[in-house]
């Protein structure tokens, strides 16, 4: 019988992955939290919508609809839209894949289905979302991620606000600069922190590397030329201090940053807005490599020449192996599906999608060398200023905590502060908590498990009675549908 | 201003809207199929539904299900997250509040 490989997260990646194991003979199940496939690159709108040219909010729409159909429509490939995965189930004995335990139905809904999976192997894509550094006022309705504002125009056409400041670091300002542009919104400026010698520094050392991602080049291109045609001014070295207003946002405060994203004192300026939209880099979508087992390097999934994690039957690809955007995901999921359904790494069939996972590998390495994330933003903060959104932990009880020696361990400062225990479970405020209280390694505690703000046992919520109820079918049974 | 829906009948993407309606707090909004429960409150001009602790007004941050800012209860359902939930037809939505002593 064919392999059975589980892929979670069907965007560039996950789609990818699913063709090659197809490709390889294996049977498919893809999962995604979403109804629809193509992840937040290639958000689409709604079935209801009936849109009769989707593709113009997208690049690449053409081959992204084409792999969508030929991986929907596949007879050994199963298609599970509103499926979230809410725990992974290591095995006893260590060796084999995980178990993959599944809600199907409406985000959140009480009465959802309960599966568990038993793959060969299982593949994750699982993505990133908005890395937003906190700023006095970040909390006001009107700061928004920049990806929230991308997905509500791509996703359904709302556009967050009239009066936009898109502001941050990396090339994604420029698509949600742009997607604002096109939904009729006036984008006041989008600024990047970064200094212009750090960006070009970043960009134009070994230029023949670039040659590969002519794609994503022209993508740019398209986007600063639209910005120029609005007369909207790309400034670099600067970014939002601070948003204020009553019970919303109605300006924004800007300044000049150092090298090392230092406000420069004195280069303030004020900006009317009715909305602002923020991202400082991406954060990877951790919970269920963690969950797994896979070994972590410089924050992101570890994997090797074939897309293995170090755990076993565990495969990833895409934004949490090195953020490198669609074309690098792409190249990832196919090697991983490929080789996740039992094809040789080093097989002639996949030659050139190594090199261009390769090639996807160093494009990351600049891409994080141009829009680094500066270490001296904490001085734009206030002692007052909200560190976790959920639990309203501000700057100075954190700082507080994390000096007293009696509480200064990572853990005792999250209980003791409640930074990063609310609803979003540390996924927006981790980073920051980690960066202002100097990362201090928990001391070991026997029979504990670490305190990576990425453990979640329970990856995604799930209801008591949705716990209670008995999964769908044995889980032995999964495969026996399938010829 | 505020935010708003691009119109049916001048989006590039030539796309149908067929409205909906639900309530928020008992007050009727309308929507079109297809859209998230925040994209239809956004669209409605609100900005805000949920109350922090302290009791400051929250809406969307993150739109893609990672913040939990937009939690709802959506027909008795609590803790939904507006921005990955899809409307339907009739559907009751209460808003939420973490406040000491007003928690709902």
């Amino acid at each position: 019988m064919s392999r059975h490989v589980v892929i979670v997260g069907a965007g560039p990646a996950g789609l990818a992955a699913a063709a090659a194991a197809l490709r390889a003979g294996a049977r498919v199940t893809l999962l995604d939290a979403s109804d629809r496939p193509g992840g937040q690159y290639h958000r689409m709108l709604p079935a209801e919508y009936e849109a009769e040219n989707n593709g113009r909010l997208h690049h690449g729409w053409d081959d992204f609809d084409r792999l969508r159909e030929h991986v929907l429509t596949h007879p050994r490939a199963e298609w599970w839209p509103d499926s979230s995965v809410w725990s992974l189930e290591r095995a006893d004995d260590g060796t084999s894949t995980p178990r993959v335990h599944v809600l199907r139905g409406p985000a959140d809904g009480t009465g959802r289905e309960r599966h568990v999976l038993m793959p060969d192997a299982l593949v994750l894509a699982t993505g990133a979302h908005d890395r937003v550094l906190p700023f006095p006022g970040w909390q006001l309705p009107g700061v928004f991620t920049a990806g929230a504002a991308q997905a509500l125009a791509k996703g359904e056409r709302v556009v967050v606000g009239d009066q936009v400041v898109v502001a941050g670091s990396g090339p994604f300002l420029l698509p949600v600069a742009a997607s604002l542009l096109e939904a009729g919104s006036d984008v006041r400026e989008v600024l990047e922190a970064n200094p212009a010698a750090t960006v070009l520094r970043g960009w134009s050392t070994r230029p023949w590397e670039l040659a590969s991602q002519t794609g994503k080049a022209a993508e740019l291109a398209e986007y600063t030329g639209l910005l120029a045609r609005h007369r909207v001014p790309y400034r670099l070295g600067r970014t939002v201090v601070e948003a204020r207003g009553d019970g919303r946002v109605e300006e924004v405060v800007t300044a000049r940053l150092t090298a090392d994203w230092t406000p420069v004192p004195g280069t303030e300026r004020t900006v009317a807005v009715d909305a602002v939209c923020v991202t400082h880099a991406f954060s990877p979508q951790l919970e269920l490599p963690v969950a797994a087992g896979c070994e972590l390097r410089d924050g992101f999934v570890h994997v090797d020449e074939a897309q293995r994690t170090t755990a076993p039957g565990v495969y990833a690809a895409g934004e949490i192996t090195g953020i490198a955007g669609a074309p690098a995901s792409r190249a990832e999921g196919l090697l991983a599906g490929w080789t996740a359904a039992g094809g040789d790494p080093s097989d002639r069939a996949v030659r050139s999608v190594v090199r261009r996972r390769d090639q996807g590998r160093a494009f990351a390495a600049r891409l994080a060398a141009a829009h680094p994330v500066g270490t001296g933003w904490p001085d734009w903060l206030r002692p007052d200023t909200l560190i976790c959104r959920c639990e309203e932990t501000d700057y100075r009880t954190l700082r507080a905590a994390a000096e007293d020696p009696a509480t200064g361990a990572p853990r005792a400062v999250r209980l003791g502060t409640r930074a990063g225990l609310g609803p979003c479970q540390a996924r927006i405020c981790g980073p920051a908590v980690a960066d202002l209280c100097g990362r201090s390694p928990d001391r070991a505690v026997p029979g504990l498990a670490s305190a990576s703000h990425h453990r979640r046992p329970v990856a995604q919520p799930i209801r008591l009675g949705e716990l209670a109820a008995p999964p769908a079918g044995p889980p032995e049974k999964e495969g026996e549908q399938h010829p | 201003m505020s935010p708003r829906i691009v119109p049916a009948s001048t989006d590039a993407v030539r796309r149908r809207a067929t409205p909906l309606t639900i309530t928020v707090d008992g007050v009727p909004v309308t929507g079109a199929a297809g859209q998230s429960v925040a994209g239809v409150l956004l669209a409605d001009g609100r900005r805000a539904w949920r109350s922090g602790p302290s009791g400051a007004p929250r809406g969307v941050f993150c739109g893609i299900g990672v913040c939990f800012d937009c939690l709802v209860t959506v027909n008795g359902e609590r803790d939904v997250r507006a921005c990955r939930r899809r409307v339907c037809d009739g559907d009751v939505v209460t808003t939420q509040s973490r406040e000491a002593g007003e928690e709902r």
